[in-house]
């Protein structure tokens, strides 16, 4: 047998990554001591050289490399620089919270970057064996990040949460795949779509590992009813670890469905569409109804995350590459709006005690108009109220659910929709309508968290007075 | 001989022993990471019987992946398991409650 050396230029970004992490790993020992944020400013550094890597190998063309187990497309390009972008947000809100929260520690960044290599690595992945080995990388840097304020019960509680039901997911899935293997004979996603298409299958092994790969995946994205963990694991974690949590695996999320469900099983098609129909149904359900009652604001986000994953899903269930590109353009949407959503309560967080109780904000107007605005900007958003982005988002996916003849669901979600908006108008109403109980000024920690809040927040209106690019690059990549 | 049946009813067997000692303990935390070390063995000899019986070595390499990675999340299970000790004194299931809603 001939070994022949695959090539390594399509996996670049992700090489330079994982050197230049493991360096910072072993520099952060040395000089954390000496530059307090030395740490900090080379993760930044590590974020701008690996996206700058990404922008000059973009290319539309499909390569596959070492034997088959890496794929480099221009989907998996704008997944990561979307990854990038957000950690890039990520870390700007967590340096400030790390150092009012008093457990600041260069591991943190370099937990980051690694867990954004696992992202990279799920994204590319083009055999279940990589798959896995992605998703562990980042789940295992995520439940470090979770424990990493030693002191406090609660994030210790969700990290321990967050950890069990996050391994008992991979072995769902795990066990899911053992059962497509063992059906097709393969690991490689395109081989397991030829032997599926030529249909020489077992197809009830398959049927079955197809059962256990969804519940996986339904874990991994929070979708009900494998959403038990979500609220939990938000409110308890650190807030800073929150905004990454609930933003930038949901990407990579999205990628892993994509991969393994059209890339690996598009021949299964009709029988995942009906698994991903309970789920949507489900997840639409819970993400509008017991967010309601909700009174923490990360819980709330926790809740409406799980309706947002609810129309992610509407558009995987469309089953053609126009369902997928508005999937695709709805993740990226709500994980911008995260960004706003959680930045927003992680800048404030030196206020009170935390500042992400709904009742916090009571007055807001009042106590900083130009904030108040910019959350009212985020809660319309994600509402789905034009001009913003989150309306363009709501409208593209149920435009592919109703292409594919399923009006019944698009019109469901519409009702969903609208019961969930109830809870985004609470907290507005909060903000303009009720007596502050407290009237002094609010600020967030520093004028550089205030400009990052606000570009981001606005950045929901203008993309949603002008949605085509952003429409058009989730089209033209898939 | 041994059909590949009887491998697979064994590895739905210790998958089903590992997800009721996930859903029905409620003491210990420790028997949550048994339990999840166990279902990753189901996975393993699920990959190893079909391997076997389809002449074909990615399975078992796949098992070598899920055993190093089984270790690693066992480190940081631990991990996570000493400071919830160290901070409530107790590792019972039940005592993890205080997020709820």
């Amino acid at each position: 047998m001939n070994f022949v050396i695959p090539s390594f230029a399509p996996a670049m970004p992700e090489i330079v990554l994982l050197v230049l992490t493991s360096l910072l790993l072993i520099a952060d020992t040395i000089w954390s001591k000496r530059f307090q944020f030395a740490t900090y400013y080379a993760a930044q550094v590590i974020l701008i050289v690996t996206a700058v890597l990404i922008f000059m190998s973009f290319s539309s063309e499909e390569v596959i490399t070492f034997n088959g187990s890496f794929i480099h497309d221009s989907f998996a390009d704008v997944m990561k620089l979307f990854i990038l972008l957000i950690t890039f947000a990520v870390f700007l809100f967590s340096r400030e919270y790390l150092l009012q929260k008093q457990f600041y520690k260069g591991e943190y960044f370099t937990l980051g970057l690694f867990s954004i290599l696992g992202m990279f690595v799920m994204v590319s992945a083009y055999n279940l064996i990589t798959m896995f080995i992605g998703l562990e990388i980042m789940s295992l840097s995520l439940y470090a990040m979770i424990a990493m304020r030693k002191d406090n019960q609660a994030a210790l509680e969700a990290a321990m949460k967050y950890f069990i039901l996050g391994a008992l997911a991979t072995g769902m899935m795990l066990y899911g795949f053992s059962m497509i293997y063992g059906a097709t004979g393969s690991v490689q996603f395109d081989t397991i779509s030829g032997v599926i298409a030529s249909g020489k299958v077992d197809s009830t092994v398959l049927s079955f590992g197809l059962v256990f790969v969804v519940i996986g995946l339904a874990f991994k994205l929070g979708a009900a009813p494998f959403h038990m963990w979500v609220p939990d694991v938000y409110q308890g974690a650190p807030s800073s670890i929150t905004l990454f949590l609930g933003t930038a695996p949901k990407i990579a999320a999205f990628a892993m469905m994509y991969r393994i469900l059209v890339d690996a099983l598009q021949g299964l098609s009709g029988e995942w569409q009906s698994l991903l129909i309970m789920l949507a149904v489900l997840s639409l359900i819970v993400g509008a109804v017991v967010a309601i009652v909700q009174d923490n604001l990360k819980r709330m986000l926790a809740y409406s995350g799980i309706g947002h994953v609810g129309f992610i899903l509407l558009g995987v269930i469309a089953a053609n590459p126009d369902g997928y590109s508005s999937a695709m353009f709805y993740t990226i949407v709500y994980a911008i709006t995260g960004v706003a959503g959680f930045g927003m309560i992680v800048a404030l967080a030196k206020i009170g005690n935390g500042f992400d109780k709904i009742a916090d904000f009571k007055g807001m107007n009042a106590r900083n108009p130009w904030l108040a605005l910019m959350f009212l900007f985020v809660m319309f958003s994600m509402a789905g109220i034009p001009p913003f982005i989150g309306f363009y988002a709501k409208i593209v996916v149920l435009e592919e659910v109703i292409n594919a003849g399923f009006v019944w669901l698009a019109v469901f979600a519409v009702i969903m929709s609208v019961i969930s908006t109830y809870y985004y108008l609470m907290v507005v109403k909060a903000m303009y309508f009720d007596a502050p109980e407290d009237s002094s000024k609010v600020e967030p920690m520093s004028n550089q968290l205030n400009i990052v809040v606000s570009i981001v927040a606005i950045s929901l209106l203008v993309l949603g007075l002008m949605p085509s690019s952003l429409i058009d690059l989730a089209y033209n990549s898939l | 001989m041994i059909a590949l049946s009887d491998y697979l009813i064994f590895g739905a067997v210790l998958f089903t022993i590992s997800m009721a000692g996930i859903f029905l303990n409620r003491k210990n935390i420790i028997i949550l990471l048994m339990s999840i070390e166990l279902l990753l063995l189901a996975v393993n000899t699920n990959f190893v019987a079909f391997s076997y019986y389809l002449n074909d070595v990615t399975g078992q390499i796949f098992v070598f992946f899920i055993l190093t990675v089984a270790a690693a999340e066992a480190a940081i299970g631990l991990a996570i398991i000493v400071l919830v000790f160290r901070n409530r004194k107790s590792i019972n299931v039940d005592d993890l409650d205080s997020l709820k809603g």
